[in-house]
């Protein structure tokens, strides 16, 4: 299956996005007059140093901040203009986040972060995907399922997390320098299971420091000073 | 319920903190409840000794007070007076009462005893008989309970009454014990005929006059009318309308009552303040997880909802635990400040068992709410980015 054909609705469209964040010290111009597409089924890769505007971004992208001025349409959604309640529908429906930080809740064992998702989609777990499907889907070892986050390894956690990003069965997922907390070994096979899921059509963002990473990827964006270059 | 789990799940992990949360909860229902079990308790036991006499009209001489310790009054209430609270009473039961206190002699015991003269057929209406008759001619007396146990009075016994000029009278009827009462206590008194009295002691303006109110409803109205009669130019009698005297005791004890509560409910507002403390706590140390929560797609309403689902747990648990011991405590208070626990168990009593629940739930809720509301209002980029 091929990446991005030609002439496809964009699933993600930034039309001159410009971010500002008012400090004390003063406004930091976090996105300057950003405009980009993205098709479905692409895996792109977004580079840059710190301060370059990569997290914007992608909270942009993650319906968790709306733009200063510009339009970001997701899914052919204008999210400026849309009301808190939808935003969150948004993410929780059609977009999967993987965190450095793996961020799993650390109250719910494997299963139930796994599921946490599907309850808040339909207030019940049987539901789109099964939630041990998916756990078996990103190469989790069987037998860890009622483990809580913490009894496991940090390539463990995030295939969970992975587990957890896709169980709503979304069109885009969002990963913030998903192997920055990894060894290269465990950071190789978490990129492989990202990479099958972009076979299977999953839209993948990656933000990343890492060249080797950013290989996995069929487009790079390149961010320096809120633009891309 | 997902939220509900995870709340209950924050509790079990904080199980310490969330104790002490509980445990103050459960002080404060446990002290606003026995507060109002024993308030409630108090205006009963009050209440309950003097509805008896709430019906009664007292009326009694202006001046009389300057005649307490002779035998005789000799301003008291006139035949011509008592007929007109008669005419004023309409049908209500009009009792002039003759009183005054001697000395009394049974065998070789002395003693003093009030002494009150009262028609025959009025008696019956002020009191009631336990062993023997009522009397029916002016030879015979009836005594009251507390006189007879003391001087070990019985039917057929004879008294002493006077020290100069003695008369021997027989005991005919031994009263029913009958409490302190606005107008006449008999329980350590002799009960003789009015035509007895005031032969033996040369009376004849009676020392009080009291009116039976058939329906409570017309006591004001009688009440009123007795005193336009008799106090028109001057002041010549005192009427006391015993439910006026009752309600301003009772509302009294109301006040107490209300007084008593409020103390509970000052600890009550710690407990939510413990409460409050609680919760903020675990939003600040949560913000990350609710940052976690809110990008995954959980809506503000929901972060809200698992929030208070944490105050309404911690709030219900320490509202039964405390509904339960404030039982016990409402028993024990009741036990020691009214040596009796029988005004415990009537659903005025029980029932503030239920509002000082109510209450703990209610005030751990509305301490859950603004923490709960802080971490539903979170931006999801701050908290992921909190430490």
């Amino acid at each position: 299956m091929s990446g991005g054909g030609e002439g496809r609705t964009p699933i993600i469209t930034f039309d001159h996005v410009t971010k500002v964040y008012s400090l004390p010290a003063g406004d930091v111009v976090a996105l300057n007059d950003v405009s980009m597409d993205v098709l479905p089924g692409e895996f792109i890769a977004v580079m840059g140093p710190s301060g370059s505007g990569k997290s914007t971004m992608l909270n942009l992208i993650g319906c968790l901040d709306v733009p200063t001025s510009g339009k970001v349409f997701i899914k052919g959604h204008d999210i400026r203009t849309m009301a808190d309640t939808d935003l969150t529908r948004l993410r929780r429906d059609h977009i999967g986040f993987v965190f450095q930080q793996f961020n799993l809740l650390p109250l719910l064992n494997v299963v139930e972060n796994v599921e946490f998702p599907l309850i808040l989609k339909c207030g019940r777990k049987e539901c789109g995907l099964k939630a041990y499907e998916v756990i078996r889907a990103v190469g989790l070892e069987e037998g860890l399922d009622t483990h809580t986050p913490s009894e496991l390894s940090g390539g463990q956690q995030q295939r969970v997390a992975i587990a957890r990003a896709l169980v709503n069965d979304p069109d885009i997922i969002i990963c913030d320098e998903p192997t920055g907390n990894l060894d290269s070994k465990s950071g190789a096979t978490i990129m492989e299971v990202l990479a099958s899921m972009n076979q299977r059509g999953k839209t993948i963002i990656v933000v990343t420091h890492d060249p080797k990473i950013a290989a996995f990827a069929r487009r790079t964006l390149e961010l320096l000073d809120g633009r891309i270059v | 319920m997902i939220f509900f789990e995870f709340a209950k799940r924050n509790i079990r992990l904080h199980w310490l903190r969330s104790l002490l949360a509980v445990i103050g909860i459960t002080i404060g229902v446990v002290a606003i409840t026995s507060m109002g079990i024993l308030g409630n308790s108090l205006v009963l036991s009050i209440s309950n000794t003097l509805t008896s006499v709430g019906d009664t009209i007292v009326i009694t001489p202006h001046t009389s007070f300057q005649n307490f310790g002779g035998g005789s009054s000799t301003s008291g209430i006139s035949e011509r007076d008592v007929e007109q609270i008669r005419r004023s009473s309409g049908s209500n039961a009009v009792i002039p009462v003759y009183a005054g206190g001697d000395r009394i002699a049974i065998g070789r015991d002395v003693g003093a005893a009030t002494i009150y003269g009262l028609d025959p057929k009025d008696i019956p209406l002020l009191l009631e008989v336990v062993n023997g008759t009522y009397i029916r001619s002016s030879s015979g007396v009836m005594v009251g309970s507390r006189i007879a146990e003391e001087f070990n009075l019985k039917l057929g016994s004879q008294i002493t009454i006077g020290s100069d000029d003695a008369t021997a009278v027989r005991v005919v009827g031994i009263l029913k014990e009958r409490g302190v009462g606005f107008d006449i206590n008999p329980d350590f008194g002799i009960i003789a005929s009015d035509q007895w009295f005031s032969e033996r002691y040369g009376v004849s303006s009676y020392d009080q006059v009291i009116v039976k109110v058939k329906n409570l409803d017309e006591i004001d109205r009688v009440k009123s009318a007795i005193e336009e009669k008799l106090n028109r130019r001057e002041t010549t009698v005192n009427v006391l309308d015993t439910r006026a005297i009752l309600e301003g005791i009772l509302s009294a004890f109301n006040q107490i009552k209300i007084f008593t509560t409020a103390i509970g409910g000052i600890s009550l507002i710690v407990a939510g303040v413990s409460i409050f403390n609680v919760m903020m706590m675990s939003v600040t140390e949560r913000t990350k997880e609710i940052g976690v929560i809110r990008s995954i797609g959980t809506q503000k309403s929901e972060v809200l909802k698992m929030f208070l689902d944490e105050a309404i747990i911690l709030g219900l648990i320490g509202s039964l635990v405390g509904g339960v011991l404030s039982f016990a405590g409402g028993y024990a208070v009741s036990q020691i400040m009214l040596q009796t626990t029988e005004y415990l168990f009537v659903p005025s009593s029980l029932i503030n068992i239920l509002y000082g629940m109510l209450f703990g739930v209610v005030t751990s809720l509305l301490s859950g709410i603004y923490p709960a509301w802080k971490a539903a209002n979170l931006n999801p980029i701050e908290a992921l980015r909190h430490e």
